[in-house]
Parts: structure tokens; sequence; C-alpha cells
């Protein structure tokens, strides 16, 4: 029998059985669509990331107090002064920002909201690659003489002025009045958090409005990412003799980049396995409701086996008959899977990315199921016994 | 070269949990091409057991059953299916046609399993089904027909393959004596004119009457065949 033939009886039985069909349907497609959403969420992650990583380049140090590990935030021991020594290591002053961040009540007439205060250098901007969309940033004798400016984030702007332009203004950090210098470019979420929620102001204001002499970071863009390695060891050393009592670590890009891929390996692995099992589990229906067809077909089944079907063209029959219910499943599955993305991307701060392989991915694993599944009754259905089989009323 | 099947001492025994039913307890037989048998017999007495093994939808546990040369006992499932395919055409009692098949793919069914393409199937169907006189109902559903009918469609479809062997298991069992009757006439036509073999399985006389050969069965063995053609000699009855 060909495969055109065993297609068509497959098709006729599918039909003949439509609720059924149906709901089988519906199983493997809430299966292959949740696969699919949750690969095109951790497509989406990665490449976020990758992109973050790109912007600010490879060539990008952190220093951060304490050892690199998962556990309570060490509170820095750095001051302005540290920042000084590591500029000295670096040979370059502009290449080395630092930072002391703080949540802060900012406020503008009745507009207020609660954001991320950090204390900067002028040349964070340039160091961390920040595009300015209104007005100026901080400049170096803002940060000298400990200057009250501010520079806001697109969606502190937007809360506290909405359209209008807020340079010039005058808003209030902790209740204390501050000018708006200017607005950051806005760049959109990250990991689901909002990146244009913050506010610059000079780091010796902040200190002095936090009360406090602590920097919190550093980042060091290096001239020469071949020597990266070097400076960060440089840099933990010039700064272990400053603090014999406290632990400093130096991390890349590269490293940030790599141990975000091991988590979102993870998170995708357990994603993953999470939608793998309401496959199987439609896997598993679908083996159910063959099982179910050929016991209904026996008759059907010995019929055509005394007019000269071979076993082959029997299993052939039910396995046509099992991959077209997960290849249509599939189908649909990810029509709703497509549908979904695009509704997760709308609705929530997650971003996805559909790729062609993806796609390809899902409706391969659905017809997959639909062979896995349906070799047992294929098999049961192809030794039947015709004699018997003829018997059964 | 006129035996169509050959039985050789063929046994069939089933096994129901720990007990073992003889159907058939050694039974010889030769079909010969053109042959008209009736097979009767009480109730149980191994009728539809026997007539499987002729068709090669059933093997003997003991003995041997040759189907136009090939012994059912030593060829392989597929293989089977290609005799059942080529050989013999089987019409149950119970009709077993397709319900949501039109008369006309029921008859093309066997077809499908030689490789015949869609097109040519149906026209040899046509042409069968205008040999039954249903030419006209060929796009009805079995559903449609009523008893005879559908027999008929039975029929053509158990000769569309051109057998050497129809095997019919009360094939008049569930209608009436006039369709029966037309039943008759037309396997009769087929025999008579095609050379067809016919091997029936009946409880009804005025079928066994009409049949040239007529084995006669009682708990699994022949106890008579006799041939009412003076032409041919009997088979010489299987001991009792
Ligand atoms: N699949 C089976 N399993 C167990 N026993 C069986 C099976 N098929 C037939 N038998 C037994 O074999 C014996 C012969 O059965 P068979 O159907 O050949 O009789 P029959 O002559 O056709 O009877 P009837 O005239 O009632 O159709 C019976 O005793 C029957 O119970
Ligand atoms: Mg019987």
């Amino acid at each position: 029998m060909r495969i055109g033939e065993a297609a068509r009886v497959a098709v006729g039985a599918l039909v003949a059985a439509r609720l059924r069909t149906g709901l089988t349907v519906l199983g493997v497609m809430i299966g292959v669509s949740s696969v699919m959403v949750l690969i095109a969420i951790g497509d989406g992650t990665r490449r976020e990331v990758a992109g973050r990583v790109d912007q600010l380049g490879s060539n990008l140090l952190l220093v951060v107090p304490g050892k690199l590990e998962i556990g309570m935030p060490t509170v820095s021991r750095m001051q302005l002064s540290d920042v000084e020594a590591v500029a000295r290591v670096v040979g370059d002053p502009k290449r080395v920002a630092a930072s002391v961040a703080s949540g802060e009540m900012v406020q503008a007439g009745t507009a207020k909201t609660f954001t991320t205060v950090a204390g900067v250098l002028e040349n964070n901007r340039t160091v961390l690659v920040r595009d300015i969309a209104r007005g100026g940033y901080l400049s170096r004798t803002d940060v000298d003489s400990a200057r009250r400016v501010a520079v806001l984030g697109a969606t502190v702007a937007r809360v506290l002025y909405g359209d209008a332009d807020p340079v010039g203004r005058q808003i209030t950090v902790a209740g204390v009045r501050f000018r708006v210098a200017g607005v950051f470019a806005p760049l959109g979420q990250s990991l689901g958090v909002d990146r244009d929620d913050e506010v610059h102001i000079p780091l010796t204001t902040a200190q002095r409005l936090f009360a406090t002499t602590r920097v919190d970071g550093l980042a060091v863009r290096a001239d020469d990412p071949a020597g990266m390695a070097a400076l960060g060891d440089r840099i933990v050393a010039e700064l272990a003799e400053r603090h014999p009592d406290s632990a400093f670590s130096v991390v890349t890009q590269d490293q940030i980049l790599s141990v975000l891929g091991d988590i979102l390996d993870v998170l995708t692995g357990v994603l993953g396995a999470t939608a793998g099992i309401s496959l199987l589990v439609s896997g598993v229906g679908v083996a159910n409701i063959m099982l179910v067809s050929v016991r209904e077909r026996t008759r059907e089944i010995g019929l055509r086996k005394a007019v000269g079907a071979r076993p082959a063209d029997i299993a052939a029959q039910f396995l046509a008959e099992a991959v077209l219910l997960t290849s249509v499943g599939g189908v649909l599955g990810i029509a709703l899977g497509a549908a979904a993305t695009v509704a997760v991307e709308r609705l929530t701060p997650l971003p996805t990315l559909l790729t062609g392989w993806c796609i390809a991915l899902s409706f391969g694993v659905a017809a997959a199921v639909g062979i896995i599944f349906g070799v047992l009754p294929a098999l049961r259905a192809a030794r039947l016994d015709p004699a018997p089989a003829l018997r059964t009323e | 070269m006129t035996a169509a099947i050959e039985v050789r001492q063929a046994a069939r025994t089933y096994r129901v949990g720990q007990t073992e039913v003889a159907a058939l307890r050694g039974v010889s037989l030769t079909v010969r091409r053109g042959d008209h048998i009736a097979v009767v017999g009480p109730s149980g007495s191994g009728k539809s057991t026997l007539l499987q093994l002729l068709g090669g939808l059933d093997r003997p546990t003991a003995g041997s059953v040759v189907i136009d040369g090939h012994d059912t006992t030593t060829v392989g499932e597929a293989e089977l299916a290609r005799i059942r395919n080529r050989v013999v055409g089987f019409v149950f009692q119970g009709f077993h046609l397709q319900p949501r098949t039109s008369a006309l793919d029921n008859v093309a069914l066997p077809l499908v399993y030689r490789g015949v393409r869609r097109a040519e199937r149906r026209r040899r169907a046509a042409e069968l089904l205008d040999r039954v006189g249903l030419g006209a109902r060929a796009r009805h559903l079995p559903g449609q027909l009523s008893g005879g009918e559908q027999q008929r469609v039975a029929i053509a479809r158990a000769l569309v393959t051109e057998p050497a062997v129809l095997l019919a298991d009360e094939p008049t069992g569930n209608l009436d004596s006039a369709s029966g009757g037309h039943l008759l006439d037309l396997l009769e036509q087929l025999n008579a004119e095609h050379g067809v073999a016919l091997a029936v399985v009946t409880h009804d006389h005025d079928v066994a009457a009409r049949a040239r050969r007529r084995i006669v069965m009682r708990d699994g063995r022949i106890i008579t065949d006799t041939e009412h053609d003076i032409t041919a000699a009997p088979t010489g009855p299987a001991r009792a």
C-alpha cells in the first residue's frame, strides 16, 4: 500500500471520529505551543544578554567588593581614594568609573517616584556608553564641587514630566533640591528590569546625601582587551593592599555572559522539560486514542487482512493516523505558540525571539511523538489475527 | 494442476486457558478448479475453521494446507497475505463491508493491496458491481442497501481480484429465501462461466442441494465427501 493510500485511509478514520481527534489534537497543540513559547523566551533572553554585552563592549571590567559567589552582598569598604588608586594602576582616570547607589524618592511638583539614585563620576557616560536625549551629562566641575544636578532616566523623566522637557527644572531627591541637567536616551527593558528607571547625580553629592564615604563599585574600560586579565589582577592586588581584611573581585563582560548563559541554560532546560512533559502527556494521549481506535476497528483490520493487507500495510495505516494526528496538532500548536509568543512579548517584560529553528524543532518533536507513540498501537494492529478479528461483533 | 487447494491431515486446536479445543481433528480434501462444494454439518463441527484454513486466514496446528502450491504452514505473514489477495476471495455471513465507504470503494479494497492505481481500481470495481447487478448503486453506502444487495457487494469484492476459489461462510444466513436464491444463481453463474471454484458453508438444505459436491462434517472431521456429478469421482471419504 502506498503512503498516499495510508494517508487517505487515516484522514477518513480521523474525520469519522471528529471529537476524539479534536481533543487529541488539542493536547498535542498545547504541548507543542508551550515548548515553542519557552524556547522563544529562552532565545529572546539570550539575545538580549548578548546585545547588552555587545553594547557595553567586551573590554569592560567591573570591580566589586567581596568574593564572586551567590549569597549576602558585601558592604563595600571602597572609597574615593581607592578610585584614584585604581586610576593610577590603570594609568588613565577617564577609564575608571565609580558609583554609589541608593533607592530614593524623587519628586517634581506633585509627581513623584521611587527610583535608583546613582552617584557617579562625570566619565560614567563614556565608560558605560550612555546616550543623552536632552540637555547634557554631569561635568567634572559638578563632581568636584558636589553640585546638586541630576540626569534622569527616560522612565523617571516621563513619570515626573510626561512629554514636557525637564531640562533646567527643579526636582527634589530625598527632599533635597536638584536641577535637571539632562535626560538619558531610553535603554528599554533588560531581563525584566526597566533600565530607564534611574537618576544620576555627582558621586560627591550622593555621598553627602546618603551620609556615606563609600563607593559601591568600579567599572574600568581597558584599552587592550588582551591584557584584561592581567589588569584585573593588578587592580585586585592594589585594592587588597589598601584593604587587607577585605576581598575584591573583578569580572569581565565575557564572564558575566558565560555565567548568565549557564543560568539561562539551566532555566531553559527546566522550562523545556516542563513543557516536554506536557508534550509527553499528549503523546500518551495519542497512544491511548490509537489503541482505542485499533480495538474499535478490529473487524476492519481483520477484513483488510482477509483481502490481502500485509502486517506492514496495517502498521503503515495506523502509524500514518498517529503521525497525522500529531502533525495537525503540531501545525496548529505552532500557530498557537506564535500567537502566545506575541502575547508574552506584549503583555510581559519577558523578551522573546521566534526562530525558524524553534518552529522546525517544535514540529519535528510533534511528528516524532506521533511516530514513537503510534508504533505500539500500529504493531498491535499489524499483529492482529484476522480470523478471530472477523468473528468479533 | 487442477488442485487449487490441498488439505492433508489438517488439525486445528484452540487453546482457551488451560483447556484445548479441537476444532479440526485431521481433515484431508482437495479443492479443484471449478469445484462447487457445499460444507454442511452441525454447529461447532468445524466448518468455519476449515474454511479459514482453505483461505489462508488461519493455519493448521498439524498437517498442511497448500494453496496454489504454497504451504501455509511454512510461508510468512506477508506471503500469506499475498496468497489471500491473489488466490482466494472471502464472503462472510456478516458481509463485513466498510460502513463509511461507498459500494464501489468497498469492492475496490482488495486491489489497494495489490498496488493497483485508484482510477483502475474503480474501473474494475464498477465492472464487478455491474456483473452482480448493482451498477447503479456504486455510490451508495452499505447502510443504504438491502441485506441481499450488501451481500452482492461483498461477492463483487471477493471476485474483483479474479480469484481461483471463492470461500463463502453462510452467505445466505442473513438473507430471506428469495434473496438467498438470487445469490445462489449468481454464484452458480460465476462458477459455470468463469470456472471459479466455490466452497460454501451452509446450514441451508436448498443451498447444499444445489452444490455438485457435498462435504459433511461432524466433530472436527469430514464424515462424507460425495460428488453428484458423474464425470468426477469423489475424493474419497475421510476416516470418520
Ligand atoms: N477462536 C476460537 N477459540 C476457541 N475455540 C474456538 C475458536 N474458534 C472456534 N472454536 C471452537 O472450534 C469449534 C469449531 O468451530 P467452528 O466455528 O469451526 O464451527 P462451525 O461448524 O462453523 O459452527 P457454526 O455452524 O455454529 O458456525 C467449536 O467448538 C468452537 O467453539
Ligand atoms: Mg461457522
